[in-house]
């Protein structure tokens, strides 16, 4: 994909921008440290925390990248961004340009650069972690450089190719959606994306909170997505409102489902439907899609003093954190092993922590007890210990018999994960469901039982991150196109 | 999308809204729902789809103004329009010819029941309805279920019009004169619960539909979540039908009071 770049290596400005500095020069300097909003005052609003780098901050930053000659970061990004490429156009001061080199291969550069995990990616490549030094700050840059976009009102378009006369239809507008109606329309496809929500953009809308992830800025995504020719429809659901046979009917070539982990798992224990037990996506669905806790805005949501959230992921961290900023007190994280392996981005924990956000770790929850109006009051923790490492490779936590404690809680958030929706995998005709309830598609291309098919993102790996569901709306993307163009021919 | 063709009260506050939705109206069967919402900061409402119009491409909506929400909704006029409507969700009603089948709804109740009534009695069931209300003028849609009907009757709580007494007295006495297969009941959750206490002493096997809190409608966060026969279900995807028989409605209603003491 770097050979056809906008940005390749053998420019003559790069080769001079290599020799402009050496690379003890370039190692010497620190890592930019993010600029963020002070704990005290943001857990009083909603305001984005990491507030971004300055220019002169991003300018010294990408100083560091050496331009390696083959850059591993490129291996762990999962859309293979041109992470050189882009540096270095900051470090010459081409913003403009190191956007157009993010927007070759990914639809939302401004919401990766905030929620995707770099440190266990791009920046777990870098060539400094060999040296023992801190990686460079990829994952700031690409923020830096799509928020400069984001900016502009008339940002240059990526190129598209003349339309070719097949159209696509994309089931679901989260990540993989996006990503893929973002590809084919450069492709030059007619491409329709379906929403059963309200509101387009998935998980980044409902689930991801502002403080996070401003819907301002994927609304910018979503526009930029527009203005190439994607079509959004809203309030329509694959499976119920029309059906896949009425697609292929009504004239589309093929069609990419990716509607996402739809159902929340519950644990299973007693007290789990009192009052004020909720689902995470509940919780966050009824804050960032709904506006409860809004004035104006008619959705209710339930709020507590003392708010307990079950789990240790990121949808865990955004649930608590947002807790804090409802008014709770006592935001707690109950999560069954230690923090160690606590599967949340290093830096969500570490952002709950400066929240006050207490963690219980090592307490699993046994039983909700509720008031007499049916309202959870309380919950009953199993304290735990380490054990023998699981398949997951993490050592799994054991019971230590008799070790019980009664803990006061008046909201619970569960947040152990989600199951795929099994609204359109269900409504298809011979379409292969595997045994956990997920699409069974080809590894390589995405394409499902049925030739015409193709999935991605949650609905397939069952719970991922966002940029895993891009990766897949990609790789679909280039599949999809070649065999329908193979098809055609 | 989503104009309000036509509005006509049934009651003080509850209102039957005819409106454009020709998808949903080709793709609706007997049982399923809508989520609506009312203004751009409007919470999402899921309503019992009545009837549909495949020519017109209208569905039929029964709104009770109880809230906030559905105060504002059955404040629209004809010319109106929704801001959003989405659907049909749930899983449609098991239509199939059972015999005898008693439809039992209270209130609004009746609204989604029609469709049900309509379809049992084209697939060739002996179909008798029964209509409860407080009082005579909250008995809705009378003619339309009597059409389909080979027999309805009617109850009040306070006897003004049929006979006085409750929806389970109705559907008593016809289990006490004649075979019943099935029995179908909507309306409020205490109605439900007390038709189903009456079916399972007679044995007669009962479907009943669920009006939880829902948010998103799609199976996505789980408000809607009850226990039917031990197991917790979500009503907007595993439902709205369920054996009444199995459903723990004194926890169904526990957790419709969830938002009462939050909503303005």
């Amino acid at each position: 994909m770097s050979k056809n770049t906008i940005s390749p290596r053998d420019a003559q400005w790069r080769e001079e921008l290599r020799k402009s500095m050496s690379a003890k020069e370039r190692t010497s300097i620190p890592r930019a440290r993010m600029n963020e909003l002070d704990p005290e005052y943001r857990v009083t609003c909603n305001e984005e925390v990491n507030q971004g780098l300055s220019a002169e901050q991003a300018n010294l930053e990408s100083r560091r990248c050496l331009d390696c000659p083959d850059p591993q970061c490129m291996q762990g990004c999962p859309v293979s961004i041109n992470i050189p490429g882009f540096i270095k156009n900051i470090e010459r001061e081409e913003i403009a340009q190191a956007a157009a080199v993010l927007k070759e291969t990914s639809a939302l550069p401004a919401v990766c650069g905030r929620v995707c995990p770099q440190e266990r990616q791009c920046e777990s490549k870098c060539i400094y972690n060999k040296m023992k030094k801190e990686p460079v700050a990829i994952g700031y840059l690409e923020r830096f450089a799509a928020d400069y976009l984001q900016h502009l009102p008339d940002a240059p378009l990526p190129p598209v190719e003349t339309p070719n006369g097949l159209k696509v239809a994309v089931a679901g507008s989260g990540p993989a959606g996006l990503s893929f109606a973002g590809d084919m329309i450069k492709k030059g496809y007619d491409v329709t994306v379906y929403e059963a929500l309200h509101e387009i953009g998935g998980v980044l809308k409902y689930g991801i909170p502002e403080f996070r992830l401003p819907n301002s800025v994927v609304d910018v995504e979503i526009e930029s997505l527009k203005k190439l020719g994607v079509k959004f429809v809203k309030d329509c659901v694959i499976g119920k409102t029309i059906s896949y046979d009425d697609l292929l009917n009504e004239g589309y070539d093929a069609m990419f489902i990716a509607s996402g982990a739809g159902l929340p798992r519950f644990m299973g224990i007693p007290g789990e439907n009192l009052i004020g037990v909720m689902s995470s996506n509940e919780y966050l669905t009824r804050i960032n899609l709904m506006g409860a806790g809004k004035s104006d805005w008619a959705t209710p949501v339930l709020t507590g003093k003392r708010v307990a959230v079950i789990g240790g992921g990121n949808t865990a961290m955004d649930s608590v954190r947002t807790a804090r900023r409802m008014g709770a007190t006592d935001a707690m994280i109950i999560y069954r092993r230690s923090l160690e392996e606590m599967p949340a981005r290093a830096e969500e924990i570490h952002h709950a922590q400066q929240e006050g956000v207490k963690f219980m770790t090592l307490h699993n929850p046994i039983e909700f007890i509720g008031d007499e109006s049916g309202r959870v009051r309380s919950m009953k923790l199993q304290k735990m210990e380490l054990g023998e490492p699981d398949e997951s490779g993490r050592r799994s936590p054991v019971a230590i018999p008799g070790a019980i404690e009664e803990v006061e809680a008046d909201v619970v958030i569960v947040s152990v994960g989600v199951s795929p929706n099994p609204l359109i995998p269900n409504s298809i005709d011979g379409l292969d469901i595997t045994r956990r309830g997920t699409i069974a598609v080809n590894d390589e291309t995405l394409q499902s039982s049925l030739p015409l098919l193709y999935a991605g993102g949650d609905i397939v790996r069952g719970g991922a991150t966002v940029i895993l569901a891009m990766g897949d709306g990609r790789r679909a993307a280039a599949a999809m196109d070649e065999m329908l163009k193979s098809r055609n021919k | 999308m989503n104009k309000i063709i036509e509005k006509q009260h049934f009651s003080e506050n509850v209102v039957k809204l005819v409106v454009e939705s020709p998808l949903i109206a080709r793709s609706r069967r007997p049982g399923h729902f809508v989520i609506v919402i009312s203004g751009e900061k409007g919470e999402r409402i899921p309503l019992t789809i009545a009837d549909s119009d495949l020519s017109a491409g209208t569905i039929t909506l029964v709104v009770q103004a109880v809230g906030d929400s559905t105060r504002q909704i059955c404040a629209l006029d004809a010319g109106d329009h929704l801001t959003d409507v989405v659907g049909p969700l749930g899983q449609a009603t098991k239509i199939a010819k059972y015999g005898t089948v008693v439809c039992a709804g209270g209130g609004v109740g009746v609204a989604p029941l029609l469709p049900i009534i309509k379809a049992m009695k084209e697939a060739g069931n002996r179909v008798i309805s029964v209509l409860a209300a407080r009082t005579k003028d909250l008995i809705i849609l009378e003619d339309e279920v009597a059409r389909y009907s080979d027999e309805v009757i009617i109850m009040t709580d306070d006897g003004s019009y049929g006979q006085k007494g409750l929806v389970t007295s109705g559907v008593e006495s016809v289990i006490n004169r004649e075979n019943v297969d099935l029995v179908v009941t909507i309306g409020p959750a205490i109605m439900m619960k007390f038709v189903s206490e009456l079916t399972k002493k007679y044995n007669v096997p009962t479907m009943c539909s669920l009006n939880t809190i829902m948010v998103d409608g799609t199976g996505m966060c789980g408000a809607c979540r009850v226990t039917v026969d031990g197991k917790t279900r979500f009503v907007c995807v595993d439902g709205p039908e369920f054996d009444a028989h199995k459903v723990d409605f004194d926890e169904m209603m526990m957790r419709m009071r969830a938002y009462n003491p939050v909503k303005k």
